[in-house]
């Protein structure tokens, strides 16, 4: 099988144009070599079945960064029988630099001109067929976001890859690498007499749009008026659709599942209707947010606007050891952390997204949210109500922030902030439907193995020994909730309120579940009983808890998959576990010693 | 011969040095930061925060601190 490489620079649109090739195609695969994971898909060319892989976006193939030794790994360990380079027309003065990088290789190299209609709109003309003769490999421009020019792009590559050249020797490439040349000369000269650049830019949109959104005082208030609109508009539109979709697993239940389990023995019939298929189809009902999440981020994040973001939030941030982009991912914790969790990937620096991805936790997500609302409506008076959740939302800012200072001098961040801060794009739609896909599948994957796993155990814990009304004192969770009273007890948390901090530990969105299992009732009565059985004190100290100490286990299998290390996942679990007794422990008893 | 941080909002300057270690050195000139290039600065954020910078076709974000590395002359001088 032949080997294909796409690489480029950074918002170069290579990830455009690997999905327009591939479709939706694309897998993810470990290469030898290194220890990230690559997307890739198998193409048909010219007769021949070849493995196009999306190597991650750099600047400098002689850099320092995680991401440029990815690809000199990838280089020094893997064949190659051609490249695919891709620059942004645009920015060829500067770009062209990694061509000639890879020409030094002697990898057989294809030069495709990106953004060709921008580069035309600014005036930039260049003359394809001369400088296609001085780098000897063919050049061509087009556009990967709307396919213009890519035909005859693929043709260049199918000529190469029929020649049937030897692959690239690995071998060969290491020793190359190390020579390093004088690019930069040879570089000038290029630009100079095959490329036209006017002085002054004539296309200044840009420019005129960001006299607004980064105006020295406006440009923070509108971007928090954008956030949460968009916010605004995710849980409009997806909780109808959640509740759809809430509404039609809870009827296959009723009517297809449960008469297909009914001659089943009972305990199998519970394990896979209140476990397995209850905790799945929690999850389930949650996709239309999530799909809805990464449309719209998707669209911010090719818009531009995220890098701006990052410019006005860069000051704040710096002073706690985080940079402008981990305000962002803050953000969208707020709706879920699991994505805010894997939009920390645009982070080069591992310290610093490591950090980010310590405090992200903390956000205020919107399961969370659902159990306050409840808590809140059953303990405290309309008027209370709004002042109670909003210090619940400062609460999350401040661990948030707290966490930050603590832990900045642990993850120092090595990498200066430094960011490209590319011209305002529209995405296509195809652009955002194929990102938002891609993202929403491997989400599904890690999230269904873990919940699976998650609900069945918690499932046996409330059912066993069977002797015993399920979720009662006398089952293994009952137990559980003996057995952690001596710690809990000092927060006002009864052994009632904690099986349901075990349940939560799953998903948040259980907790509401667990109590109306655990009183036996549901809606108003509950709200009434719990009102009897505990004060407000008790009341804001769960609450408290259930806030700071770990989100759920999509998160924690997130925070594992994307750190890759089981040491930072259990320090993130002992943390926020630790940092939720403490605050719950001075709130309670504090409230207490006051008279409360 | 002053330095980038210094510069202010609209002035043309032409790079004259940079002093960064061997990472940083490569990151800047990866973007374009090269010695003769001239340059000029679009806005700053508040509070301290970071310069856009415009380099010929690209616009680049970044700290103070890391353009207090960047040594600049001005057509003044």
């Amino acid at each position: 099988m032949k080997r294909i490489a796409l690489l480029g620079m950074p918002n170069t649109g290579k990830s455009t144009l690997f999905n327009r090739i591939s479709g939706a195609s694309a897998r993810v695969g470990n290469w030898p070599g290194i220890t990230v994971d690559l997307l890739s898909a198998k193409i048909l060319i010219g007769g021949h079945i070849a493995e196009l892989i999306d190597l991650p976006g750099i600047y400098d193939l002689h850099g320092f960064s995680e991401d440029e030794q990815v690809v000199r790994h990838f280089l020094t360990n893997n064949p190659v029988d051609l490249v695919i380079i891709l620059l942004n027309s645009s920015q060829i003065d500067r770009q062209l630099s990694l061509v000639l990088q890879i020409k030094k290789l002697q990898l057989p190299s294809v030069l495709a001109l990106n953004m060709a209609d921008e580069a035309k709109q600014t005036g930039i003309t260049i003359d394809t067929e001369s400088l296609a003769k001085a780098l000897q490999m063919p050049v061509m421009q087009m556009s990967a976001k709307y396919g213009d020019g890519l035909p005859k792009a693929l043709q260049a590559a199918t000529k190469i890859i029929n020649q049937n050249q030897p692959a690239s020797d690995p071998q060969v490439i290491s020793r190359l690498l190390q020579e390093d040349n004088q690019i930069e000369q040879e570089m000038d000269a290029l630009i100079q007499y095959h490329v036209q650049i006017p002085t002054t830019l004539s296309d200044n949109t840009t420019d005129k749009i960001d006299k607004i959104l980064l105006h020295k005082w406006f440009g923070l208030p509108i971007f928090f008026a954008a956030m949460f609109v968009l916010f605004q508009f995710i849980f409009t539109v997806g909780k109808p659709l959640q509740d759809g979709l809430a509404w039609i697993l809870h009827l296959l239940r009723i009517n297809i599942l449960a008469p297909l389990f009914v001659s089943s023995p009972s305990w199998l019939s519970g394990l896979m209707l209140d476990g397995v298929y209850n905790g799945v189809s929690t999850v389930a009902a949650f996709v239309p947010i999530i799909v809805l999440f990464f449309l719209v981020m998707a669209m911010v994040e090719d818009s531009g606007y995220l890098s701006r973001a990052a410019f006005l939030m860069d000051a704040l941030m710096a002073k706690m050891g985080l940079d402008g982009r981990g305000f962002v991912m803050m953000l969208m914790g707020f709706g879920c952390n699991v994505p805010a969790l894997m939009g920390t990937r645009i982070m080069r620096s591992r310290p610093m997204r490591l950090l980010t991805m310590l405090v992200i936790p903390f956000s205020l997500c919107s399961a969370r949210l659902q159990v306050f609302i409840f808590m809140i409506t059953a303990l405290f008076t309309a008027k209370q109500a709004p002042l109670i959740l909003f210090s619940l939302y400062v609460m999350s800012f401040l661990t948030m922030f707290l966490t930050a200072i603590f832990f900045q001098g642990q993850y120092k961040n090595s990498e200066p902030f430094i960011l490209e801060l590319p011209p305002y794009r529209f995405p296509t739609l195809r652009q955002i439907v194929l990102r938002g896909w891609q993202e929403v599948k491997h989400f599904l994957i890690r999230a269904s193995k873990f919940i699976v796993i998650g609900v069945v155990l918690v499932w046996t814990l409330t059912n066993f020994p069977s002797n015993v009304p399920p979720a009662s004192i006398g089952t293994f969770a009952g137990q559980i909730g003996v057995l952690f009273a001596p710690v809990l007890d000092p927060l006002g948390i009864d052994s009632q309120l904690a099986i349901a901090l075990i349940f939560g530990f799953v998903a948040k969105e259980i907790v509401l579940g667990a109590l109306a299992v655990i009183y036996g009732l549901q809606g108003d009565a509950l709200m009434a009983q719990m009102a009897t059985q505990i004060d407000w004190v008790q009341a804001m100290s769960f609450m408290l808890f259930t806030l700071i100490y770990t989100p759920c286990l999509s998160t924690i299998a997130t925070l594992k998959n994307e750190s890759k290390s089981s040491a930072f996942m259990w320090l993130s679990i002992a943390w926020s576990l630790g940092l939720a007794w403490i605050v719950s422990f001075v709130f309670y008893q504090g409230a207490r010693w006051l008279g409360f | 011969m002053q330095l980038l941080s210094q510069l202010k909002i609209g002035q043309q300057a032409v790079i004259a040095a940079i002093e960064a270690e061997e990472t940083l050195f490569h990151r800047l000139s990866a973007l374009g930061f090269r010695v003769g290039k001239p340059l000029s600065i679009i806005r700053r954020a508040n509070f301290n925060g970071p310069l856009q910078v415009r380099l010929g076709t690209t616009d680049v974000i970044l700290r103070s601190t890391e353009a207090a590395r960047i040594r600049i002359n001005t057509q003044s001088d």
